[in-house]
């Protein structure tokens, strides 16, 4: 036995001695939860693209850690009239190749960010609408339409590049390297499509020194994978750590964790629209008057779920209870929504106010690989329900099926489910985002309620949002989305249930500064 | 010895298929000459055992909404819910009792493995039989088919199949059918064109007995060993398919898991030490299919030395 | 003779046609792509646009015409996701693919023959009944499972081998391989030894069943009772005996390997042809799946052909059988 052990051992040594070998102490090995599509910054509009390209590109607008807007290539910005804003561009800043950085470069990117060819989420999202005018080499105005309080929440979501370099380049000339010269804290290196990026500090960059010499990113889609890849010293962050691993992982001393609230809320949406919904039944299975369109039967549900156990026994304490459509913090939050208390008599005697004392049967259908314990979730709920009267099958899904099934399944287009599951990041910071898409009566011809799968309409709502989207002033949009955030959680257009917290794991010695955004950013990852 | 011994089997085997004496007693005591057999069929027993009877033998209905509670999430093997039950095996994410996810998985398990087994096998055996007996361009077009689909690596066959068709009992059944046909109807056709080459089919033959009488009384009970074997293998490979699959994220739902998936499930708590969500499936997996192999594997020898795998 | 090659390329060619219409159109009716791309605060306005964007607008039967008129200038389509050509990606990814899949093979054999050739040399000793207990196991353990117990084990557990990815790739005749460096090669160890654990069990079966053969045979028990010495007749005449059924299967099985390294490159991470498939199926990126299939079902036809051929001239009765019928 001895014998066969030492050249064993020796093998194993020596293949571990050499390659394995930690990287330098300025070096970097993220691994991420899903790879970017694409190194083009504008190619596609989505979170691990944009996370990368943050570091290469810089924006006009850079969101910090809580997504609070500063600074980044303009300098200052403000609303000039009710329809132009004004930008002032930071002066002396150098491409990775040394070319000037001037406003030629942002009209450039004005053209180029909506119209990528073959493009699968365009940026056009957030430039429609609106025209640049080149003042001088550092400023530049931007018109709009109508009054547009978002506009330094748009600018803050787009990479500017280089017109030398993307004029006639395609999302290919990116990716191999050709035209990706941004004025980022890091510069591109290598990209190997499934496997690596690696980035390279830039010496020259305006803002904070970055702090490593050199970054590689990998991604390593399982969790369970992703922390043993980090265990066994392979990277040194990971992104997305499992719940399931936290409690081991802090108690490792080698490690070091770093958790933040994220503006993701995990919500159920109930059918509102439809009279007779097909996944609600009677309690023998026959055709029951929707019962969903009852606020009180929507509170009833709010009131069975018991959201403490949710966050203590599924999300592993790693999550925070919800009342509302984004945590504290964020602007457009109501100060007076609190969560709903789990109350299952209080549901009990809503459930016979309405009518429905004896109960029903309801099928919640949800994603099972697109949220933290997404399935589980869905799972934790139909028990809670189903003790309260409400008999409640569980059906999850791969996402790739779920959310067409869930937005347009039906017929005619129309949302297929009754009762889902689903989440919500809100990409601006704040909420009108959430209010647009999710509790808007939907609109295809004015782009509201684009995910408003339950079909909620409140013509008072919808007027506050309006209102809201055109209010530049802070203080008076700020009252009217929080206004409109009240009447919708109180009507039971959503029921909230938590906002995910994000955990990021590192070797000891390195912390993440944790994003809101959930993002994985090279700058933010400090050592201490 | 031994060598000797099992060419005398051989023997013994040859003989007895061409003379018909006893032939169920003499299986029987070659099949439990071997002790690893005999332990594998009582353990296997006792399998089809579980799986058969979960809903009465399990400590819980894992299942029932009623009974599940997520406060009883993640307990270490031995502890005790809140309703006083004691999880044998600790239990799950979701609070359910391990040993009765188990025992319902097996069930989930088996019950594919098996169906999948027993439709591929009827599909394969008509679909070879039809080859054999007619021959000529019937055979050469069946073939043809068959050749093509062997050429295929079942696993990919049944990953595309699954990720158009969606998660389901039924549909992982249907994958697993049109992945295994091909391997009957090959066996059955190989034996079938030995026997049919043979003098008794002639003579059936030439006493104008109908096709169905040939086929059915004649050619049918002589294909059947080789045909064991493969099922049995097959079946034992269909289980370890199907729980490949769900670990791939396209068999089974969430609903109905059969042991792939559960241990797909515990996974994600194997490096956080919560152990058992993840292993004892996995044993239970591990028990299951090398009961079946060893089995497979002595019906084998009994049954047809001259089998290659 | 040329009959019978024109015949069987024109029935490869209703295959590649009939696949392609099966795989075209099953893939299609999965699920939406543009769910899984769209960013979330995309407005009606900007899904329409990016359905435009992808050809999703036009009728299916449209859709596959132009991925057939294409397919014959040898374009396959572009992926949703990456804006590359499908068949770009794939060819990227197979040499991580074909190394992982001989590594496994090469271990398959290497380890493999001398457990199969011991355990036909003392079929009674006890360490001949573990290997067989062992090559059950083989058989038995799902691969998946077997991966992830090697990462917890030797990556995490013992830290010996990295978890996951392919290490350091050099260039060798212009393509990358990872076996040169010691970094690769840690790397490549535990994901090719779980592949190859099936087909490892195969090679003892078959060294074993070989070697307990070629024992008993009288040039063997000549070749003893002449003095030579145990270890020169093992080597030189029960390993040309063995050796021509293991490398045949193993031929045969290659396909298999590659096959199953959808599972392997799944649990580790490998940047391979498996993986792809895989992300492309769960993330709906139509054009690499279908061409993923074409490319493989062209292959395993070309492969079916030529064996055919090879067969046809070297047993002239399967010739002239298929030209009567």
């Amino acid at each position: 036995m001895k014998l066969l052990k030492l050249p064993v051992a020796a093998l194993a040594a020596m293949l571990v001695a050499l390659p394995v070998s930690q990287a330098g102490a300025n070096e970097l090995t993220i691994g991420l939860a899903s790879e970017p599509s694409s190194i083009d910054p504008h190619f596609h509009n989505l979170g691990p693209n944009n996370a990368v390209a943050r570091v290469m590109f810089d924006r006009l607008i850079m969101p910090d850690d809580k997504q609070r807007l500063l600074p980044g290539l303009a300098v200052s910005w403000k609303a000039i009239d009710d329809l132009t804003w004004e930008f002032k561009l930071r002066q002396g800043v150098k491409f990775h190749d040394g070319s000037p950085f001037t406003a030629d470069d942002v009209v450039f990117t004005f053209q180029r960010a909506p119209d990528v060819e073959g493009s699968p989420s365009s940026f056009g999202t957030y430039l429609k609408g609106k025209t640049i005018t080149r003042i001088d080499d550092y400023t530049v105005h931007i018109k709009t339409e109508r009054p547009y309080p978002l506009m330094p929440n748009d600018m803050s979501t787009f990479s500017i590049v280089s017109r030398k370099h993307g004029e006639g380049a395609k999302t290919q000339d990116y990716n191999s390297g050709k035209a990706t010269v941004g004025t980022g804290a890091y510069k591109f290196v290598e990209y190997v499509p499934g496997d690596r990026i690696v980035l390279e500090r830039n010496e020259n960059y305006w803002g904070d020194k970055p702090e490593w010499t050199r970054v590689t990113l990998k991604a390593i889609k399982s969790g369970p994978s992703r922390v043993a890849a980090l265990l066994a010293g392979d990277v040194d962050l990971i992104e997305q750590t499992p719940t399931a691993d936290i409690e081991r992982l802090k108690n490792d001393a080698n490690l070091t964790l770093s958790q933040g609230i994220s503006n993701r809320v995990i919500y159920l949406h109930l059918d509102h629209d439809r009279d007779s919904s097909p996944f609600v039944k009677a309690k023998d299975g026959g055709d029951i008057k929707n019962p969903l369109k009852d606020q009180r039967v929507r509170m009833a549900i709010s009131h069975a779920i018991n959201r403490d156990a949710i966050v203590s026994r599924v999300m592993e304490g790693i999550a925070i209870k919800a009342g509302q459509l984004l945590p504290e913090g964020f602007f457009g939050r109501s100060p007076n929504l609190k969560p709903v208390e789990y109350d299952p008599a209080l549901a009990k005697r809503h459930l016979s106010e309405a009518g429905v004392g004896d109960g029903f049967k309801l099928t919640i259908h949800g994603p099972n690989d697109r949220y933290i314990n997404d399935a589980k979730i869905a799972e934790a709920v139909a028990q809670m329900l189903t003790r309260a009267g409400i008999q409640t099958d569980v059906v999850t899904m791969p996402r790739s099926v779920y959310f067409k099934r869930a937005s347009r399944g039906g017929p005619d287009g129309t949302p297929e489910f009754s009762f889902i599951l689903v989440g919500w990041g809100s990409g601006t910071g704040e909420a009108s985002s959430p209010l647009k898409s999710l509790i808007h009566t939907y609109d295809k011809s004015r782009g509201f309620g684009a995910s408003n799968r339950g079909r909620y309409s409140n013509a008072e709502v919808d007027k506050l949002i309006e209102d809201a989207l055109a209010t530049v002033d802070d203080a008076k949009r700020q009252d009217l989305l929080a206004r409109a955030t009240e009447i919708a959680i109180n009507d039971g257009a959503i029921i909230p249930l938590h906002y995910q917290v994000n955990t990021w794991a590192a070797r000891k010695g390195i912390k993440y500064r944790a994003r809101t955004d959930e993002a994985t950013v090279a700058t933010d990852v400090i050592s201490e | 010895m031994s060598t000797t011994g099992e060419q005398a089997r051989q023997a013994a085997a040859i003989a007895q298929s061409a003379t018909v004496q006893t032939p169920l007693r003499r299986f029987l005591s070659d099949f439990f000459e071997s002790k690893v057999a005999t332990a594998a069929v009582a353990v296997f027993a006792i399998i089809l055992f579980i799986a058969i009877f979960a809903p009465w033998i399990s400590p819980q209905n894992p299942y029932d909404l009623m009974v599940v509670d997520v406060m009883d999430s993640r307990m270490p093997p031995g502890e005790k819910s809140l309703t006083g039950m004691t999880f044998v095996l600790g239990s799950d994410g979701a609070g359910r009792d391990m040993l009765s996810a188990i025992f319902y998985g097996l069930r989930t398990s088996l019950g594919v493995g098996v169906m999948s087994g027993i439709i591929a096998l009827g599909i394969g055996m008509a679909v070879g039989l039809a080859a054999a007996y007619f021959g000529g361009r019937t055979d050469t077009l069946i073939m043809r088919v068959v050749d093509l689909q062997l050429s295929f690596p079942a696993i990919l066959i049944a990953l595309i199949l699954l990720s158009i068709l969606g998660k389901g009992v039924d549909k992982i059944i249907i994958a697993l059918v049109i992945a295994q046909w091909a391997y009957y109807a090959r066996t059955v056709r190989g034996s079938a064109l030995v026997e049919r080459s043979k003098e008794y089919i002639e003579a059936a033959t030439c006493l104008a007995l109908s096709h169905r009488r040939i086929v059915f009384r004649h050619l049918l009970p002589n294909v059947l060993p080789p045909l064991i074997v493969v099922g049995t293998l097959q079946t034992a490979h269909a289980i370890s398919l199907e729980a490949t699959l769900s670990f791939l994220g396209v068999g089974l739902p969430q609903t109905e898991p059969s042991l792939g998936l559960l241990i797909s499930n515990g996974f994600e708590y194997m490096l956080s030490g919560k152990y058992w969500i993840s292993f004892f499936p996995g044993v239970a997996l591990l028990i299951t299919i090398v009961s079946i192999n060893l089995v497979g594997d002595q019906l084998r020898d009994v049954l047809n030395p001259r089998l290659e795998r | 003779m040329s009959v019978f090659i024109t015949r069987r390329i024109l029935q490869s060619l209703v295959v590649v046609f009939v696949m392609s219409l099966l795989v075209f159109f099953g893939v299609n009716i999965v699920g939406d792509p543009v769910d899984m791309l769209i960013n979330p605060e995309a407005d009606q306005e900007d899904i329409e646009a990016a359905i435009r964007a992808l050809g999703l607008d036009r009728p299916i039967h449209e859709q596959y015409w132009y991925f057939l008129v294409n397919a014959l200038k040898g374009d396959l389509g572009k992926s949703f996701i990456f804006a590359e050509p499908a068949l770009k990606l794939i060819l990227q990814r197979m040499p991580a693919t074909l190394e992982l899949a001989f590594a496994a093979m090469f271990l398959a054999v290497v380890i493999g023959i001398p457990l199969g050739v011991f355990a036909g040399l003392r079929p009674h000793s006890k360490v001949s009944k573990t290997i067989m207990a062992g090559s059950i196991l083989g058989f038995s353990l799902p691969t998946f499972w077997v991966g992830l117990m090697f990462i917890m084990i030797f990556a995490v557990m013992l830290g010996w081998l990295p978890s996951t990815g392919r290490g350091e790739t050099t260039s060798l005749l212009g393509i990358q391989v990872s076996f040169l460096t010691l970094d690769g090669l840690s790397h490549l160890l535990l994901p090719a030894l779980n592949l190859a654990l099936f087909k490892m069990s195969l090679v003892i079966r078959l060294a074993r069943a070989g070697t307990r053969e070629v024992a008993l045979q009288d040039y063997i028990k000549f070749a003893r009772a002449k003095g030579l010495s145990p270890s020169r007749v093992v080597l030189v005449h029960v390993m040309k005996n063995i050796l021509i059924p293991v490398v045949t299967v193993l031929g045969l099985e290659l396909g298999g390997v590659i096959a199953f390294a959808v599972v392997t490159e799944t649990v580790f991470a490998w940047p391979g042809m498996g993986k792809l498939l895989i992300d492309s199926i769960q993330l709906l990126d139509r054009p690499v799946v279908v061409a993923y299939l074409m490319i493989t079902v062209l292959m395993f036809i070309v492969i079916n052909l030529v064996v055919d051929i090879l067969y046809s001239i070297l047993d002239p009765r399967v010739r002239l059988k298929d030209v009567k019928s």
